[in-house]
């Protein structure tokens, strides 16, 4: 049995493979480039068009394995889709993260609350985050099973990669979609791991050169839409170096785009013209390249931009403009990545009112303050930093955080490598299924956060008042896969026949025990977990059902809160509720 | 069965026998027909279509990534260098693109330009032109002119069927 790994990202998806005496390799993915052309590329750009027939004819979107098809995922989804941008779904993996929105609703493409009414947006289908995400993975699952017909994908060991950010729900809607692409059993792994673990792979034994007892990693991921940071302490374990994954940050919708999109504004000022949608990306892709060479090694002094007319007229109609070396590192690095001190913190505007509903992007485009107080809470400086993700190729941008860690830390920080930083997700998720083989090191680390539940406190009722809730920790930070927490007999109570309904919590910081009853303070709610025990022979409707928790982190790597009835006679799974919430 | 098809790669395969051949002396001199690749699903009539389809494919991709057709297609006449230059960079750009991403290239006579070379013996004259009177047996001495260049790669897209070719750009109304 082969290992497939799966990193299924907000902008770009990739695929590789291992097996037990082959290391890690990456898979070309076929894919349309084109209106009736289909190519392989290194990556799947996570894009689902979904034109109505008078758009983009479906004889154009057929795949090798497919016949004529109504949507199309990949390059050609994405190129077509700046020019509808009304059937295009982006970013959907920031969407299975977003609790403001019921995330199995049809609600992509995302058209905002009063544009939801037009007339006009009529046609095309509309889809979930959660079946955006099943068709990127069943693209992925076809496409691998076309050019390896000896080894289907749903008989290969199959790992998909997270952002560490995903709390236990946008973990199990992973799960949710990975089998509705036909994977009925994946497991999950978080990122920034992975890319250590293609850091791992890349090094062999020579890792162990690079990293002593008492290092710690900083994981350092910028990708195109998102930006996640990680620690992996490394520990003495008898003789042998283990390493544990100690810290995760939140979810930051910052990244690479946001870089290209600032360019694109700064050279739209130099223009004699206004440009129409296609040259505004024409554009947006110039300025891609052009910081890639202008924060490359040996940059020249400045590039040149041209867009070229819209019409088949070519010469004569060019827009020119050019971007200096000086006002892209002014724009890019001080923009993104300015000098910071140790103890900064993020920038959060005020949410002015009512404000519209869409994906929660952060407000602070410094990464490095984001960077600052993330460490600022783990309160510990690493000592190596491993990057990952396209932006970070960027030979300044790396210096730049290089330098600010050297600056906090107050003593040098070494810098790991050797790794592709866009495919190292996946070629690190391929290698972690060799590692569970035991072929190499475990990075050791369980649940990134530990988990509540909201429990009401008994007391008098009193007009007006609703009663204080508090928060009983079911599910500590840290908590391995595989293993179970069984809480303490608690007073706890399901009605028969009734939707028992509890707010559920998560928090990165607090180290609490099982069972413990906690002040919510900083803990962020995430969607309720609910029962309806259905009245049967052992139970009657009306009924009160004593009952325990129990908690419990699947081989999967998802979550799973069980009530356990205390005479024995029954035990339900809660089940996340992901409907939208006021 | 699969609705596509590889002419695209057929119409370069065609143009690919010199790959095989390698100076080998006892080597049949004249090009081989094109391998009936996809010979057992198409019926010859349609052969000369995919050629076709593969021509106007790869026209396609230049002009969608490179502007190329409407680069030729326009007059230069009376344009100025610094107009046409900035033009043909972007068009340069984008053809080098499609270029580098579907086939790999290597000289056909590796060695500088302008260097005297040897013609060795069972040469095959689809790969080294000889220009002027060759005096005797090989090898022969020369002046290497042009390296040549053999495709040692095709990474074409497959092409679906039921698509019109002809329509390498399509008209574009903004609404």
């Amino acid at each position: 049995m082969k290992i497939i790994g799966i990193d299924l990202g907000t902008t770009n998806s990739a695929i590789a493979a291992a097996g037990d005496d082959e290391p890690a390799r990456s898979q070309p993915i076929a894919q349309v480039t084109g209106p009736g052309e289909v190519g392989e590329r290194p990556s799947l750009p996570s894009f689902l068009l979904l034109p109505t027939e008078l758009e983009v004819p479906s004889a154009q979107l057929q795949l090798p394995w497919s016949g004529p098809l109504r949507y199309a995922v990949g390059t050609f989804a994405r190129e077509r889709g700046a020019e509808l941008p009304h059937r295009l779904v982006s970013s959907a993996k920031s969407w299975l993260c977003n609790p403001s929105i019921d995330r199995t609703a049809q609600v992509l493409p995302f058209r905002g609350a009063q544009r939801e009414l037009d007339k006009d947006m009529e046609g095309g289908e509309r889809v979930s985050p959660v079946n955006a995400s099943a068709r990127y993975l069943a693209h992925l699952r076809a496409a691998w099973d076309d050019a390896n017909p000896d080894d289907p994908a749903d008989e290969q060991e199959v790992l998909v990669t997270v952002p560490a950010s995903f709390d236990a729900v946008a973990r199990e809607l992973t799960v949710v979609a990975a089998r509705e692409a036909g994977f009925d059993k994946v497991t999950l792994l978080e990122e920034p791991q992975a890319a250590f673990y293609a850091y791992l792979a890349a090094r062999g034994d020579d890792w162990r050169k690079d990293l002593k007892p008492g290092d710690v990693v900083l994981v350092c991921d910028v990708g195109g839409g998102t930006t996640d940071f990680s620690l992996i302490e490394v520990a003495d374990d008898g003789g042998n170096l283990a390493l544990e994954r100690v810290a995760v940050g939140d979810h930051i919708l910052l990244g690479g785009d946001n870089m290209d999109l600032a360019m694109a504004a700064l050279v739209t000022q130099q223009l004699a013209k206004p440009l129409d949608a296609m040259q505004q990306r024409a554009l947006v892709h110039a300025c891609r390249r052009a910081k890639e060479t202008l924060l490359g090694p040996d940059a020249p002094k400045k590039v040149p931009i041209a867009i070229l007319s819209r019409g088949s007229k070519l010469i004569g109609g060019t827009l020119k403009a050019e971007i200096s070396r000086d006002d892209a590192e002014k724009l890019l690095i001080d923009g993104f990545f300015p000098v910071v001190g140790a103890d900064a913190k993020t920038e959060r505007r005020r949410a002015g009112g009512l404000r519209e509903m869409g994906l929660p992007y952060a407000h602070d485009p410094a990464i490095t303050r984001h960077l600052a107080e993330f460490l600022a809470r783990f309160g510990k400086m690493p000592t190596a930093v491993l990057f990952n993700g396209g932006v970070m190729t960027a030979a300044k941008l790396q210096g730049r955080i290089l330098e600010l860690l050297r600056t906090w830390a107050g003593r040098d920080v070494k810098l790991l490598g050797g790794t592709d930083l866009d495919l190292a997700v996946a070629l690190g998720a391929a290698h972690y299924g060799r590692v569970r083989r035991g072929k190499g090191v475990r990075i050791r680390g369980g649940t990134a956060r530990g988990y509540y539940i909201g429990i009401e406190s008994a007391m008098p009722a009193i007009p007006g008042f609703a009663p204080p809730v508090k928060a009983l920790c079911v599910a500590p930070q840290g908590l391995e896969e595989g293993s179970t927490v069984e809480l303490p007999d608690d007073e706890l109570g399901l009605i028969v026949g009734e939707l028992a309904t509890f707010r559920f919590f998560a928090g990165s910081t607090r180290k609490d025990p099982a069972g413990e009853l906690v002040e919510i303070g900083d803990l962020a709610e995430l969607d309720p977990v609910e029962k309806l025990v259905p009245a049967d022979g052992d139970h009657k409707a009306g009924d009160l059902v004593p009952v325990r928790l129990e908690a419990h982190v699947t081989e999967v790597g998802t979550l799973e809160l069980w009530c356990v009835a205390r005479d024995g006679r029954g035990r339900w799974k809660l089940e996340y509720s992901v409907r939208e919430r006021e | 069965m699969s609705r596509f098809v590889d002419a695209f790669r057929l119409l370069f395969t065609g143009k690919l026998p010199a790959e095989a051949v390698k100076y080998l002396p006892e080597q049949p001199k004249l090009p081989e027909p094109p391998k009936p690749v996809v010979a057992e699903k198409a019926k010859p009539a349609s052969l000369a279509a995919h050629h076709k389809d593969g021509a106007l494919a790869l026209l396609a991709l230049l002009q969608r990534e490179g502007r190329l057709v409407d680069f030729l297609r326009d007059s230069i006449d009376g344009a100025s260098d610094a107009d046409i230059g900035v033009a043909a960079r972007e068009v340069y750009r984008g053809c080098r693109k499609v270029l580098d991403q579907h086939m790999s290239f290597e000289p056909v006579m590796p060695g500088e330009e302008e260097a005297k070379v040897s013609v060795p013996k069972g040469f095959d004259p689809a790969e080294i032109r000889l220009i002027g009177e060759a005096k005797g047996e090989p090898p022969f001495r020369g002046t290497l002119r042009h390296h040549g260049w053999r495709v040692t790669e095709t990474k074409l897209p497959s092409l679906a069927e039921g698509v019109d070719r002809a329509v390498i750009a399509p008209a574009e109304v903004e609404l």
